[in-house]
């Protein structure tokens, strides 16, 4: 390629040495049918698969099933819907987005302290050592996590254990014995629930909180300062509204995942549902595709109307 | 958001000007606090909340390797009453734990292919053009993991219904694709942007084409990236569960595995060694991951 005869200066655009080349032409005067080459794989995967699928899921919850034979009727009814506000059902739904949003405030407020240090005084390799600390813990396995808690939270298991070297089973036992978040152990309680929720989607608040925070610019807290705001002044009317947008791109993933979640209530909580748990029961064991696919049109309709929210705020772009 | 601050902002100033005027020297005490606030040391309180949460994510994880030591076996004791290496045997001989862990590397390493072409192609495409439908597109490619997994596979699990799809390791890996797409793409798409236009044109002024600024050029620069994409995918895949449940039939993967284990045990510290075994091998992989996107804008898993 470099030995060009230097012979034949006329030829300043270089002959065209094959198909390749052709093609290459062709994307440089027409850029846009290279965009569309490209795009039509993953475009055609999504649209297909993904989209297709969805599709699928929101036919299925207009169908209804037959009482008598249960059998899927494949006709247009609005009636399985109707279902879902049935009181059984919807106390589903109502304790799913209740836990939803406590898990989101928890993560949001234990998230801060770390998101905060490790964007405004870790340096190096301590910056590092934070972002390592976070990552290993988001991305290791899901279900080892869960069992983690399991061993935790049993009966005879390390929190007892502690409660009891600390003379304070009795705290425990009483916590234990309030209604409705109690039970006979931790790891039968909404309580247990509710911290390994909280544990396995921190990771998810932490990382785009830290990376908001790391965008305010530090001429901002300089200016607070050369106006006389003490450090907490600045930290509720600069640090915090900035830190925002992050804070909502979070919970968009704590909520969601919370919202979808079947195996944590299932190893660690009470015999009482969460929609993910209906809708694994129903499309499995009962057999009712239809009533199980409206159960996850629900989480669906939340989210998009979440992400709409959090698109106005401009969570985003802290994505 | 921001008008309030801006307003809470004036009395403030009110109250400090004086102090701040100049020709007078500010007092101590302000000074070093305004100092405080921009850079210097962390209050001690964040300190050890951020220690703490810190501690709170990792403990958990470790006690699991001291649980695979156990001689305890049916239930949860702690401290454990003694400890044994027996279980790492016992669970090397145990037939049952081989085929889930080959079926969950294959289905690994298909979907992290599949997820390296179509995100790479996504991220070349998306990178430095605008065009209509683009904001669309990444949402298109956010959603299977912005919502939850049980959508995706109850979605696969309907649409499978309504083709009359057998279930099979295709079935598995077209749910485990679609999720691993939009890791290769956020790694991929960072780096195409922080590759310089120069360098692709350089190549074509020397006389490259397309396909040879590709292949000697472009692909060079993005190679740690999707490695690192590809790395953070197989991680996701071999770790997933929730779409899995749905989309695997008879099947099962050492996830699937354990969740049964972990329903109905057979023997708990067998559960535990495989435990270990999982962590090590998506420990691994994320670590390479880190260490090939270091220094650089890129966040190599950002979002899951």
């Amino acid at each position: 390629m470099l030995a060009r005869p230097e012979t034949s200066p006329a030829a300043a655009i270089l002959p065209v040495r094959g198909l390749a080349d052709r093609v290459s032409d062709l994307f440089w005067r027409r850029p846009r049918l290279l965009l569309a080459l490209l795009l039509a794989p993953p475009l055609a995967w999504l649209g297909i698969v993904y989209l297709g699928s969805l599709a699928a899921l929101l036919l299925q919850s207009f169908y209804a099933i037959d009482e008598f034979s249960g059998l899927v009727v494949p006709e247009f009814t609005l009636r399985t819907y109707a279902e879902l506000f049935r009181p059984s059902n919807f106390d589903i739904i109502v304790r799913t987005v209740t836990m939803a949003a406590c898990v989101t405030l928890a993560a949001a407020i234990v998230a801060f302290p770390i998101a905060y240090f490790a964007a405004r005084y870790a340096r190096g390799r301590w910056k590092a050592a934070f972002y390592i600390g976070v990552m290993l813990p988001l991305w290791s396995s899901y279900l080892v996590k869960v069992y983690a808690w399991k061993l935790i939270l049993a009966k005879e298991g390390i929190v007892s254990w502690a409660f009891e070297g600390l003379g304070a089973s009795a705290i425990l036992n009483a916590v234990l014995a309030l209604p409705t978040i109690g039970g006979a152990s931790l790891s039968t309680s909404y309580i247990g629930t509710f911290l390994v929720f909280l544990y396995v989607w921190l990771p998810f608040m932490i990382l785009p909180m830290q990376a908001a925070l790391e965008r305010v610019p530090k001429s901002m807290l300089e200016a607070s300062a050369d106006l006389g705001a003490s450090s907490r002044q600045t930290f509720r009317h600069v640090i915090l509204p900035l830190a925002m947008p992050g804070v909502i791109a979070g919970s968009i993933f704590t909520f969601s995942l919370t919202l979808g979640d079947y195996i944590i209530p299932q190893i660690i909580g009470s015999s009482r549902r969460f929609i993910g748990q209906a809708v694994y029961q129903l499309q499995g064991t009962a057999g009712n595709i239809p009533l199980a696919a409206a159960f996850a049109m629900v989480p669906i309709l939340i989210m998009l109307v979440y992400l709409a929210i959090a698109k106005r705020k401009g969570a985003f772009d802290a994505l | 958001m921001r008008s309030d601050a801006t307003r809470a902002e004036a009395p403030v100033l009110e109250q400090r000007a004086p102090e701040a005027l100049p020709g007078k020297a500010a007092p101590r005490r302000w000074r070093r606090r305004a100092d405080d606030g921009v850079v210097g040391r962390p209050p001690l309180p964040l300190t050890i909340a951020a220690i703490a949460g810190l501690l709170f994510l990792h403990l958990p994880i470790l006690l699991i390797f001291l649980y695979a030591f156990t001689t305890e076996e049916r239930t949860y004791q702690f401290p454990p009453p003694g400890l044994t290496l027996e279980w790492f045997e016992v669970t090397w001989n145990r037939e049952d734990v081989w085929p889930p862990l080959y079926l969950s590397l294959r289905v690994a390493v298909v979907s992290t292919v599949l997820a390296l072409v179509l995100g790479t192609l996504c991220a070349a495409a998306m990178a430095r053009t605008s065009f209509y439908g683009r904001e669309q597109i990444s949402l298109l490619i956010i959603l299977p993991i912005a919502l939850p997994g049980i959508i995706t596979g109850m979605s696969l699990r309907s649409a499978f219904h309504v083709m009359d799809i057998p279930f099979s390791t295709f079935t598995i890996v077209l749910g485990h694709a679609t999720f691993c797409i939009v890791i290769v793409f956020n790694n991929a798409i960072a780096r195409f942007r922080r590759i310089s236009v120069h360098i692709l044109e350089a190549s074509a002024d020397l006389g490259a084409n397309a396909f040879q600024t590709f292949r000697y050029v472009l692909l060079p620069n993005l190679g740690s990236a999707l490695l690192a994409g590809g790395m953070l995918a197989f991680a996701l895949s071999f770790d997933e569960v929730i779409v899995t449940t749905f989309t695997a039939g008879q099947q099962s993967t050492l996830p699937i595995w354990m969740l049964q284990e972990l329903v109905r045990p057979r023997q708990r510290p067998v559960t535990n060694v495989v435990a270990i075994v999982v962590v090590i091998l998506t420990f691994v992989p994320i670590l390479i991951a880190f260490h090939l996107t270091r220094g650089g804008e890129e966040t190599a898993g950002q979002g899951k």
